[in-house]
Order: C-alpha cells, then sequence, then structure tokens
C-alpha cells in the first residue's frame, strides 16, 4: 500500500470556493475561473501516490501549486476537496487531535527559509519536536544531539540560529525533522535558498541520508536539475494541476505534454541516463570455445571491430581486435589468449553517461558495462550515446 | 443647520453613567483592588530606606539599560537631585501610580492583543474603540472615573489605565501578526496545540514588539500624572497642578524636571527589558 495517497486533491482560495469546484468541473482553466469569481485555484484535482522508502519530487515553477501541494499533505492548508490517506487514514477528514498525533508521529517538515526560531538555541530548536510532545529532558536532549550529529553540527548545539550559515541553518532545519523521527519527511523548496555549490552538497547529503534512513521523502523543487538528481519520481505541475509523474528517465524520454518537453529541453541529459538506458546486448566470445574464425565471422556479421572476451559464466576476460585476430587466424593458432587484451574500460549500470564520454572518444572500443561479480550485462557504443543526447529514442537491452 | 435641534448628547451620556453609577456592587470592589495594588507598590517602596531605594534603582538601570557609564551617572545624579529637591516622597507615590496603571494596562492590554491577533473581525472592531481612548481629551476621562470611583489615587490610575493601554494592546497584536508564515507553519508542522504555538513560538517572537507597546504605555501613564492631579492622585504631579495655580514658575520647573528625570529612568529601563539579552 502507498504511504500517502493524494485522490482529487483540490484547493481553491478565495469565497467562493464551490462556484470555482463546479467551474473546475466543466473545465474551465484556472484565469477563467479568476475572472468569473474571483477564487484562486491553487491545486487542481491532483491524484499521486508516494510509496514507502521513495524521495518523490514535485517539481513546477512558482504559481504551480507546488508549494500549496505540500501544505495540503500535512494540512497547514486545509483542502476545498479530496483526500490524502496516510497510512489509512484520511487527513482531509481527521479532528484537531488526530492531526496534531499525525503530525507529531508520522510527518514533519523542513522549509525553504528554514523556519528556524531565532530566539532558541540551535539544540532547542531540534528538539521542539520533542519538547511539544512532551518528552523527558534527559531523552529530549539525547535525541535532539544525535539528530545534529547526523547532519554533522554535532558541537553546535548552544549557538543560536543567525550566529550560523544559510547552509548550517538547513541542516539544523534538517536534524529539526529528523528528531521528531517520523516516517514522511516533507521539504519545501528546502536547498532553494542555499547558494549552488552549498545545494549540490546538501543534495549530495540528503542523498546519503536516504541510503541509510530510508525516510519516505515528498521534496518540492522549481529546479529540474534537482528533481533529476534528487527523485526517485518526479510529479510536473502547471497551474495547479499535475501534468506527469514518472522515472527522471520517463519524463525526459516520454514527456507528456508541449509543456514538459519544452520544460526538459535544455537539460543535461548524460547527468541523467545511466549505462543501463543506453547499453545493448553484448556479442561476447567464449574463451575455450570460440576460436579466431567464429571471432572473425562474427565481426564481420555485426559490422564491428572488435569483440569482448568471457568466460562461460559470462565473466569479463578481455577483448580482442580485428587485425590482430586475422593475423592469429593466418598463422593457424586456435587460441585467441595471445591476442587478448586484458585492460579493458567497463563501468556499472548505473554510471551515467556523462562518466562514460571520454572513454567514448579516444578509444574506438565500446564500453562494456559489468556487474558486481565483474560479468558482462552490455556494451555501450558511441553511435547510442550520440542519439541519447541528441533527444532521441534509444532502445535498451529488453 | 442653526435652526436644527441639536442632539441630546450630552444627556444620553449622563443618563449612562448616571445608570452606571449605581452599579455600586461592581465599582465598589474594584476601587478597593486597585487601591489594594497602590498601596501594595507604596508599601514595597516604603520598606527601603531612601538612599538604598536609590541605589537600587540606580543598579537596575546599570544593569537592564545596557551597562552604560553615561547614563547610570545620570540617573544617580537625577535622583540625587530628586531627593534634594525634598520631591522623593511624591515621587514615590508617582512610581506607585504609574506601576499600578502599567501593570493593570498590562494584565488587560497583552490578553486583547493576542485576541485581535487572532481574528480580524476582532481586530477590525477593536481598533476604532483604540483610537477613541487615545484620541478622546485625557481631560474627559476624569468625569467619569470621579463618577465611578470617587476622588483620589484610583480614578487617577483609572484614567491613566484608559488612556495608557492601547499602545499595549496594539503592539502585542502586531507582534503577534508580524511573526513570520514561515515559523508560525513551523510550529504547527510538528503539532503543536494552540497554547504551545502561542507560548513557545508566538509570544517569544513579540517579545520586542510587546515590550515597545509596554514602554509606550508605561511612557503615556506618566504623562498622565499632572492630569490626575487635578482629581486627588497625590505625586509629583501635584507638585505642578499646585505651582501652575500659585504661578510658582520656579516650583512648577523642580517639580517638572523630577517628572522628567522619572520618565528618562522609566524609558530606559522597559526598553532595557524589551531588548534581546543575548550575546
Amino acid at each position: 500500500m502507498a504511504k500517502i495517497q493524494v485522490e482529487n486533491l483540490t484547493k481553491v482560495f478565495g469565497k467562493r470556493p464551490g462556484r470555482a469546484i463546479k467551474l473546475l468541473e466543466q473545465g474551465k482553466s484556472k484565469d477563467e475561473i479568476l475572472e468569473e469569481t474571483g477564487c484562486t485555484v491553487g491545486v487542481n484535482r491532483s491524484n499521486f501516490s508516494v510509496e514507502a522508502g521513495e524521495i518523490f519530487v514535485i517539481m513546477g515553477l512558482s504559481g504551480s501549486g507546488k508549494s500549496t501541494l505540500v501544505r495540503l499533505l500535512n494540512r497547514l492548508i486545509d483542502p476545498t476537496e479530496g483526500s490524502v490517506w496516510v497510512d489509512g487514514d484520511d487527513l482531509a477528514r481527521m479532528d484537531d487531535k488526530g492531526l496534531r498525533k499525525v503530525r507529531r508521529e508520522k510527518m514533519s517538515m523542513v522549509f525553504q527559509q528554514f523556519g528556524l526560531f531565532p530566539f532558541r538555541t540551535i539544540l532547542d530548536n531540534v528538539a521542539y519536536g520533542l519538547e511539544i510532545q512532551g518528552l523527558e529532558e534527559q531523552e529530549k536532549k539525547k535525541k535532539a544531539d544525535e539528530a545534529l550529529q547526523l547532519v554533522g553540527l554535532g558541537g553546535y548545539g548552544n549557538m543560536y540560529p543567525d550566529e550560523l550559515s544559510g547552509g548550517m541553518q538547513q541542516r539544523v532545519g534538517l536534524a529539526r525533522a529528523l528528531a521528531a523521527d517520523t516516517d514522511i519527511l516533507l521539504m519545501d523548496e528546502a536547498f532553494s535558498a542555499l547558494d549552488p555549490l552549498i545545494r549540490k552538497e546538501m543534495q549530495d547529503e540528503l542523498l546519503e541520508l536516504q541510503g541509510r534512513m530510508k525516510k519516505t521523502i515528498v521534496f518540492i523543487t522549481h529546479d529540474l536539475d534537482e528533481a533529476l538528481r534528487l527523485g526517485d519520481r518526479i510529479t510536473i505541475m502547471k497551474d495547479g494541476r499535475v501534468v506527469q509523474i514518472g522515472t527522471p528517465e520517463d519524463i525526459l524520454q516520454h514527456p507528456a505534454d508541449d509543456y514538459v518537453a519544452k520544460f526538459v529541453e535544455d537539460v543535461d541529459r548524460s547527468k541523467v541516463f545511466t549505462a543501463e538506458a543506453v547499453m545493448k546486448r553484448p556479442e561476447v566470445l567464449t574463451i575455450d570455445k570460440d576460436g579466431p574464425r567464429v571471432a572473425l565471422q562474427r565481426m564481420k556479421k555485426e559490422g564491428i571491430s572488435s569483440l569482448y572476451v568471457t568466460n562461460k559464466d559470462r565473466t569479463l576476460l578481455g577483448i580482442v581486435h580485428a587485425d590482430e585476430v586475422s593475423e592469429l587466424a593466418e598463422q593457424g593458432s586456435e587460441d585467441i589468449r595471445s591476442v587478448l587484451h586484458e585492460d579493458v574500460p567497463t563501468v556499472q549500470k548505473d554510471t551515467v553517461v556523462k562518466e562514460m564520454i571520454e572513454l567514448l572518444t579516444y578509444k574506438n572500443t565500446p564500453v562494456a558495462v559489468v556487474d558486481e561479480e565483474n560479468k558482462i550485462v552490455g556494451i555501450v557504443v558511441r553511435g547510442s550515446v550520440m542519439a541519447l543526447l541528441s533527444g532521441k529514442e534509444v532502445s535498451a537491452v529488453e | 443647520m442653526s435652526n436644527m435641534t441639536p442632539l441630546p448628547l450630552a444627556a444620553w451620556i449622563d443618563a449612562f453613567v448616571e445608570w452606571l453609577t449605581q452599579a455600586e456592587f461592581i465599582f465598589g470592589p474594584l476601587t478597593d483592588f486597585i487601591g489594594y495594588i497602590i498601596s501594595g507598590f507604596e508599601w514595597f517602596f516604603g520598606i527601603f530606606p531612601p538612599w538604598l531605594l536609590l541605589l537600587i534603582m540606580v543598579g537596575l538601570t546599570f544593569w537592564f539599560a545596557g551597562r552604560k557609564i553615561g547614563l547610570t551617572v545620570f540617573v544617580l545624579l537625577g535622583l540625587l537631585l530628586i531627593w534634594n529637591l525634598g520631591y522623593w516622597e511624591d515621587m514615590v507615590l508617582t512610581l506607585a501610580i504609574v506601576l499600578t496603571a502599567g501593570v493593570i494596562s498590562i494584565v488587560i492590554g497583552v490578553p486583547v492583543g493576542i485576541w485581535m491577533s487572532r481574528s480580524p473581525v476582532v481586530e477590525g472592531t477593536i481598533k476604532p474603540v483604540l483610537d477613541f481612548m487615545q484620541t478622546m481629551p485625557a481631560f474627559v476621562y476624569l468625569i467619569p472615573a470621579v463618577a465611578f470611583f470617587g476622588i483620589g489615587m484610583v480614578p487617577g490610575v483609572v484614567a491613566s489605565v484608559i488612556f495608557a493601554m492601547p499602545p499595549t494592546i496594539r503592539f502585542t497584536n502586531l507582534g503577534i501578526r508580524q511573526v513570520p508564515t514561515e515559523i508560525i507553519e513551523a510550529s504547527e508542522a510538528f503539532g503543536s496545540t494552540g497554547n504551545q504555538k502561542l507560548f513557545k513560538v508566538q509570544l517569544p517572537m513579540a517579545k520586542t514588539t510587546i515590550m515597545a507597546g509596554i514602554n509606550q504605555t508605561i511612557m503615556l501613564a506618566l504623562s498622565m500624572v499632572v492630569i490626575a492631579s487635578m482629581i486627588g492622585a497625590d505625586g509629583l504631579g501635584t507638585a505642578v497642578y499646585f505651582a501652575v495655580g500659585r504661578n510658582d514658575v520656579g516650583g512648577g520647573f523642580e517639580a517638572g524636571l523630577a517628572i522628567v528625570i522619572v520618565a528618562i529612568i522609566l524609558d530606559r529601563l522597559t526598553q532595557g527589558i524589551g531588548a534581546s539579552k543575548r550575546k
């Protein structure tokens, strides 16, 4: 079951939300509704679900309703219509007491401008969530301290927020959310106020933390690069509507409409796509079985000038080149070991294309993709990388 | 216009006040209660001999108003001057009245300000009342104050409270409304109850602004002492009032100077408490 399930979620700001909803159902646009009723449509009948343990990025430009949407998830804003199911309970229909319980125990939030309490020390800021739950002083301090260690701010507990840099303040914000030990983390443009270098550093750290903690993270951003870097899945929003939901590769490869296509056209695709997306099924030679003649014949058939050589269990051994193999064949030798080059460039399935470009530029051989046991699972040739970078569909191994 | 019948507004107000004065069961205990607070302060200040009270006040100013040497020396000399001129007793009375008015204003004003900050309707209703309280000439309050509370210190305090309370209400409301949305959201997102939000976040965040309002309130209460002296509230105000009656420029100046010195001390003290003590 999904951790968060959002159904038909709608928020209309203004005095006549009922009328606005009727118009929405008739398919009127946001602007038309504003003109007719004076109401602003924040979020328009959105549906999606967030799975446990994933980073779910909600991405959109300003005014797209993403910040409203995340506030509907923990009901900082009351929805006009629709449901938010968290672990099977509908937040939209919960009383105050139940809502407080969910906020305390299930979801915590990180804010764009950090939302720290300036009059509290760093430690007391981090302990806020625990304090209002009435935790004992000792236990509260201990947990807050652990959370601070986790974000690398162990020694800063006695300082005040204005004594820290922006990046450090946001670590405090993150620590405050982690200290509450909730399954769900809502991050509203959490890194948008930071300068680019610090932002990247924070993204890396978040990924690293996520690798260990396996939270369910809903991450809001207006930055597509950030969305692609962090997201297991990405939702693109426009005018309060969900336009597309998919993995980063999905969204780049199959934009749902012109809006998304235009949006993603300038993305550095080489940073998003991995070897897995561009590799082909490898033609290989099995050592001890295939000789130089088989090798030449296979090269001729495939129109290539080199072949990878493996064991029977497909463990990668090296590569042979056409010129040397044909010399060998003329000499009448059967063993290709003598012309085997063991020093070959290999990458993993999740290596991004960008890191393979150099390997492909200077050598005319394809790059081998291997798994953890050094077994070959595919090869990447220049042509498929170029096709990918130019925005064309590439056929991955089936 | 001249041949129009004037509305009997004065008569109505008179009738209303007449009706209110019947409510002795309310105003009797209230008068006593305010009286107790005033004499409480008087008694408290009376515990210390003048030289010790003087040193305590100098010490408090030094401690709370940012440890400024110049200000401390000024306060020391100013208080010595008041003592020397023979206004010490009057000053203590004035302090008692002003502090009583201040305390009552805070106890009523801060909750009203909080209430205002929570609802636009309440804010819209109370704001014109505050405007009225502040712009109505302060002398006018003396008349009903005497009618309800008799002559003496208590009606002086009541008139001062009405005149001086609005800044505390306004600044409390303003201070709470100025807390950044994200900080309020942060407090709510972690599951705070309304009271937790108020006491752990809103009031601490608004503290500096509220203290600025309280500072204004105390200053306004002090500015009422001369006016209140006309209905028998003793203290430095009476000295000024008498000097005016006798055309005694020198005496009026002395008492006026004493009020200025007290004003400066109270102002710096309340400002000092309002400023964040961090660092």
